[in-house]
């Protein structure tokens, strides 16, 4: 593995300033600064605070359901006829989805910041959920924004919001998709800087975020590492995980990083194929740019305008990814690979038959990656698979590339 | 000196204030662009700030975003914004032009190569929206190298401490944002700018321009004694959001014209502070 080679202390990053080598940073308008140096002061302070930590815990613990189960797929991994295949439940946390995690943390945050409102943005609408959940629970008010497109495509989790008491703003300006809703999210809190907390879904934004969302979905594979040993009595091969902005991917592979022998994938969403450019695969046919606050890879053009993406599945539907995958890429600690949409599809309807679990369309990337991958492995060998949503928010998505009408 | 400070160094000498309208290049068609800057300038105008169109401007109320919507529908980027420049300088020697915009088009072109570029087109200076100076010190250096001034902002929640960073790596002028939100805001508090602008002013002897929420000669007079100059931006850009493809733009022109000599005329008449 080039780890060994690299020796690099993992633990190191980010820099003081928030680099992973030359990716992440702190790229915004100057009203925003005093807001993240404050955040950053505040998350630096209360990680080592043993009453936030216990917080966090029992939150986790009692709230989302934790730990999640690591499951051995047993009937999958026969027919696939290589590699055991191992399932990290994240399906299974409250809301649906990993996403709870960091809203747990980050309203957790909110809470000891003093701070009385949350804003979100959202794609498939799981980290509004889980944002509006969390604020509910907490009395905190909460605005989730989303791309007028995203709307459509997720009528069940807007209306899940709704119950929840948060208020959905439609963002009808450029794609009218994630990204877009991120923009608009950040012109609210450059408004509202004083009193409004910004809960950002994926482990990408300006420092301190991509370190913080981290820190707080690294739980994933800190269990999955002891649950491995516990089960297997040795440490997994190789570790599959989704990458959109990339932080389920990040919560699983971080805790190994120091593990040389663990090999780490991340799938990006391939779309209708790489070939056609219509696809959200920023790390496999992308180039580095600045974009919502740090340097990463994009999808852009020659002139360095963000490009229109595409995936089946609106959660990785988003043109950048979180700097610390960026930067795995580029040292080689973690490989970059994609699916397509239609290998997708396959793959969810396998894993649901099969094994009688539906993944959410971002987590069915990762899992057709398993499948090719555990069939070039030995059955002495495991791999890892973060299943990190539940599918039932696109079965109306499913259903009408069947053909069917469920309304 | 650069174009910047011999402007502002007249100015004072005057007891005058600039006034800087910002357009989007390439809004609301690629073709009106450079007539619209030499009309700013005979309409009053002492610098142009010209908008890099961008796909995310993240920092842009309504107004703007549909400003850089309207000049991405013509493919204007940032290649053709320095065309747009060069082409100007045709027949304008003496008015500073600045660059605004966000950082990844700059990045994408090379920070060398824009600034090589950006000087040989005839630009004066470069303010980006997302760079604050922590970012900015490789970019910083090749301007530098080259005569180019780099501009940065200053915000109502800037520290003291981040004044006099700011202030260290900039020249040219500061760019004082006087309220919390996004371009064309309407919530403009002249005292509380006031309190800014005496913050700025023990840190720094740059000249300082304010901007965000001057949308007319009243907003304009208002503030102009307290600084040295003001931007005007999503007000004038306004001008230009119905303006309809088939119809000849001269009348949106026409009253972005006006608007400028209205505020010019107001804050020549404002009492000096």
């Amino acid at each position: 593995m080039s780890s060994s080679k690299n020796n690099v202390d993992y633990a190191a990053f980010p820099s003081k300033e928030g680099h992973f080598g030359r990716y992440g940073g702190r790229f915004v308008s100057e009203t925003l600064i005093f807001a993240l140096d404050e955040l950053e002061q505040a998350f630096l302070r209360l990680r080592k605070d043993p009453a936030f930590q216990a917080e966090f815990d029992r939150d986790l613990a009692h709230y989302v359901g934790r730990p999640s189960p690591l499951y051995h797929a047993e009937r999958w991994s026969r027919e696939v006829g290589g590699a055991q295949i191992y399932l990290k439940r994240e399906d299974l946390n409250h809301t649906g989805a990993h996403k709870v995690n960091n809203t747990v943390g980050q309203a957790l945050l909110a809470k000891y910041m003093g701070k009385k409102r949350v804003i979100a943005e959202t794609g498939a609408g799981q980290h509004g959920v889980a944002s509006a959940t969390v604020a509910a629970r907490l009395g905190m008010s909460c605005q989730v924004f989303m791309g007028e497109e995203d709307i459509q495509r997720q009528a069940l989790n807007v209306y899940r919001m709704k119950l929840l008491g948060a208020e959905v703003v439609s963002v009808k300006s450029g794609s009218r998709t994630l990204k877009d809703a991120m923009n608009e999210a950040m012109r609210v809190w450059v408004t509202d800087v004083d009193d409004t907390f910004y809960i950002i879904g994926t482990a990408a934004g300006p420092h301190p975020y991509p370190m913080l969302v981290r820190d707080f979905q690294s739980v994933i594979g800190r269990e999955a590492r002891q649950q491995c040993l516990d089960s297997t009595g040795k440490l997994p091969d190789a570790l599959v995980a989704c990458v959109g902005g990339g932080s389920n991917a990040i919560g699983l592979f971080h805790p190994f990083l120091q593990d040389e022998g663990v090999e780490m994938y991340g799938v990006e969403a391939g779309g209708h194929g790489l070939a056609t450019g219509q696809h959200a695969a920023p790390l496999s046919d992308g180039r580095p740019g600045v974009l919502h606050g740090n340097r990463t890879y994009l999808m852009q053009d020659d002139n360095g305008q963000i490009s229109h993406t595409h995936s089946v599945s609106a959660g990785l539907d988003y043109p950048g990814v979180g700097p610390e995958h960026s930067w795995l890429k580029d040292i080689g600690r973690a490989q970059y690979v994609t699916i397509d949409d239609e290998e997708a599809l396959t793959a969810f309807r396998k894993l649901t038959l099969t094994e009688g679990i539906m993944p959410a369309l971002e987590s069915s990337h990762a899992v057709a990656y398993a499948e090719k991958l555990a069939a070039t492995m030995s059955p002495e060998q495991t791999i890892v698979v973060n299943l990190s949503g539940r599918g039932d928010k696109d079965i109306h998505t499913v259903a009408g590339i069947d053909g069917i009408g469920i309304d | 000196m650069s174009r910047l400070s011999s402007l502002f160094t007249t100015l004072a000498e005057q007891g005058r204030k600039a006034l800087v309208p910002y357009i989007v290049a390439g809004d609301p068609d690629p073709r009106y662009t450079v007539t619209l800057m030499h009309e700013l300038v005979a309409a009053g105008a002492d610098i142009i700030e010209l908008g890099i169109p961008f796909s995310d401007p993240m920092a842009e109320g309504p107004v703007i975003q549909l400003a850089h919507e309207r000049a991405l529908a013509h493919n204007t980027s940032l290649n053709q914004a320095l065309d747009m420049v060069a082409e100007f300088r045709r027949e304008d020697s003496k008015t500073p032009i600045v660059l605004m915009g966000y950082t990844n088009p700059v990045e994408r072109m090379g920070y060398e190569t824009f600034a090589r570029q950006a000087s040989d087109s005839g630009v004066d200076g470069l303010l980006t929206v997302d760079m604050p100076p922590e970012e900015a010190a490789e970019i910083s250096a090749l301007m530098k190298a080259v005569g180019l001034d780099n501009i940065f902002l200053l915000a109502p929640t800037s520290s003291e401490q981040r004044i006099a960073k700011v202030s260290a790596l900039a020249t040219g002028y500061l760019y004082c944002v006087s309220l919390k939100g996004v371009t064309g805001a309407g919530h403009l508090d002249v005292d509380s700018v006031r309190a800014q602008l005496a913050l700025i002013k023990k840190h720094s002897t740059l000249p300082v321009t304010v901007g965000f929420g001057i949308k007319d000669g009243a907003s304009a007079a208002a503030l102009a004694p307290l600084c040295e100059g003001v931007v005007v931006g999503s007000a004038l850009v306004d001008r230009f959001a119905n303006w309809d493809h088939e119809a000849d733009a001269a009348p949106q022109i026409a009253q972005a014209v006006a608007l400028i000599k209205e505020i010019r005329e107001a804050v020549d008449g404002a009492p000096t502070n």
